[in-house]
């Protein structure tokens, strides 16, 4: 294991700052919106219904798409590309930055997605379905609309930024691989301001949906509301949910030439892989992978004061995600422990960015947002410093943990310090 | 279709191409560059309407004829006299 200086000691410009962030979520269209209703109990859980697929739940975003595109690059482009917009420039609004004068060469653009091309494919599927399957009228916008890049490179089109976009394929993990690309990218000095995150459009694609339920891993519930349940010992799988968070990542050297609002430090963040099985998550890795974050920052389990969890609400990788984290924190007294999926559903590649984002706002307002939904606690996933459906008001919060992990082994951790 | 059939057809494929724009005001002889912001992506989706919506097929060296409402009517009526 590689020693890691102290966050603290290391050079302003090898320090990285989230300074600002924006985001889209079933249940809010901006951090203010979406932190009240996870202090207020608010689910973005509703009834919905997909060609093929039929009747199911979804968490449904409904930002205002014309506010930062117009409606012929919204019909030219994709949903993704819509959520990653909106994401991108209010965040930069949020971040304060004069764009006008920013040079955009100097701009990158990291998205992470699980996912990308799906949605588009099953609908140029369905609309020739409609000619007897004839590909002359297979839609010129198709190749545009799934390069995996799109969701980088409409926000780079919309925004006119010329340095380098992509998008970062990492599963469920994708929000915190965008972030920590970012973090890296402006170490290596290849841009001087990172738009980085996650985005996802995937309730628009009836695959997903198919492949879960084939899976035995789709939630149902009566109560749409209620079917995000991670933890509780009658949840029934995944919600599947569209969003999308992007942030604002500096150099503190900048942030401080320009006295920007620093809402928190970058100081840890690991990926690993399980590489044991394509769907079946790995605790023993998962817990590698969180120590290693918090080697990396240099502290040790019980100065974390809250932990976003991963758990989706799935039989099995709710139990071993617990046990990953109670590997690490254990034995931790004064840390606490949530989950944002039971709000909002699984945002998919959106997840990890726009989980850690509700979390921030604890940076604030010193509260521990609860998971919701846990009417009766899975005895297997009973951890110590679990916030279970009542707000908890701390002293002071100081570092924030974030997990997010994905399909075919992928896991993430970053871990935010309060400035 | 008759040409005025054939000018409704094209506004209506124009208004879901081109959504901000504003038709009412288009001036039939004049380009459709120089009134509307429309690139080529855009005619394909002229062409491409046409194929999916009226069975019309354009080919590419004729994508000259739709450069105004006047030509694209006038290169339309014997493709779309039969069609109902």
């Amino acid at each position: 294991m590689p020693q890691f200086p102290k966050p603290e000691d290391l050079p302003d410009d090898q320090r990285v700052v989230i300074t600002g962030l924006g985001l889209t979520s079933p249940n809010g269209n901006s951090l203010a919106e979406f932190r009240d209703s996870l202090l207020n109990g608010r689910s973005g859980i509703q009834d919905y219904e997909i060609r093929y697929f039929g009747k199911t739940v979804a968490g449904i975003c409904d930002f205002d798409v014309k506010r930062h595109q117009s409606r012929r690059d919204a019909r030219r482009g994709t949903r993704a590309g819509s959520v990653g917009i909106y994401c991108a420039r209010e965040a930069v609004a949020n971040s304060g930055l004069d764009w006008d004068n920013v040079d955009t060469s100097r701009v990158g653009i990291y998205v992470g997605i699980t996912e990308h091309g799906n949605v588009e494919t099953e609908s140029e599927i369905y609309e020739i379905s409609k000619f007897e399957y004839d590909t002359s009228v297979w839609t010129h916008h198709h190749n545009p609309r799934t390069v995996a890049n799109n969701p980088a490179g409409e926000i780079a089109l919309n925004m006119s930024i010329t340095g380098p976009h992509y998008t970062i394929g990492a599963a469920c993990a994708a929000g915190n691989a965008g972030l920590i690309q970012g973090l890296q990218m402006l170490r290596l000095k290849e841009c001087d301001l990172a738009i980085a995150g996650g985005v996802s459009e995937s309730i628009h694609t009836f695959g997903i949906f198919a492949g879960f339920n084939s899976q035995g891993a789709l939630a149902s519930h009566e109560d749409p509301t209620k079917a995000s349940r991670p933890f509780d010992v009658n949840r029934n799988g995944i919600v599947v949910a569209e969003g999308g968070c992007l942030y604002t990542l500096e150099r503190l050297s900048d942030a401080k030439a320009r006295s920007a609002k620093i809402i928190g430090e970058i100081v840890g963040y690991a990926m690993n892989t399980d590489a044991t099985d394509f769907v079946l998550p790995n605790p023993k890795r998962q817990s590698q992978c969180i120590q290693m974050a918090l080697d990396r920052a240099c502290i040790n389990a019980d100065d974390i004061d809250i932990v976003s969890t991963h758990a989706t609400g799935t039989g099995m990788g709710d139990v071993l995600e617990c046990e990953a984290v109670r590997k690490v924190f254990g034995e931790c007294n004064n840390t606490f422990i949530n989950n944002t999926k039971s709000f909002i559903g699984h945002t998919m590649g959106a997840a990890g960015a726009i989980e850690l984002a509700g979390n921030l706002a604890a940076f604030e307002d010193n509260t521990v947002h609860p998971s919701i939904n846990v009417d009766e606690l899975d005895p297997e996933c009973a951890m110590d410093g679990l916030v279970i459906n009542e707000a908890r008001e701390l002293d002071r919060v100081d570092y924030i943990f974030n997990n997010s992990f994905g399909m075919l082994g992928i896991n993430s951790a970053v871990v935010i310090k309060k400035m | 279709m008759v040409p005025t059939e054939i000018r409704d057809a094209i506004i209506d494929i124009l208004a879901d191409i081109a959504p901000d724009e504003d038709l009412s005001n288009l001036n039939d002889d004049q380009s459709f560059r120089d009134q509307m912001e429309l690139d080529s992506m855009d005619f394909l989706d002229i062409v491409m309407e046409l194929r999916k919506r009226y069975r019309v097929q354009v080919p590419e060296e004729d994508y000259v004829n739709l450069e105004s409402m006047a030509s694209t009517v006038s290169y339309l009526t014997p493709k779309m006299v039969a069609v109902a």
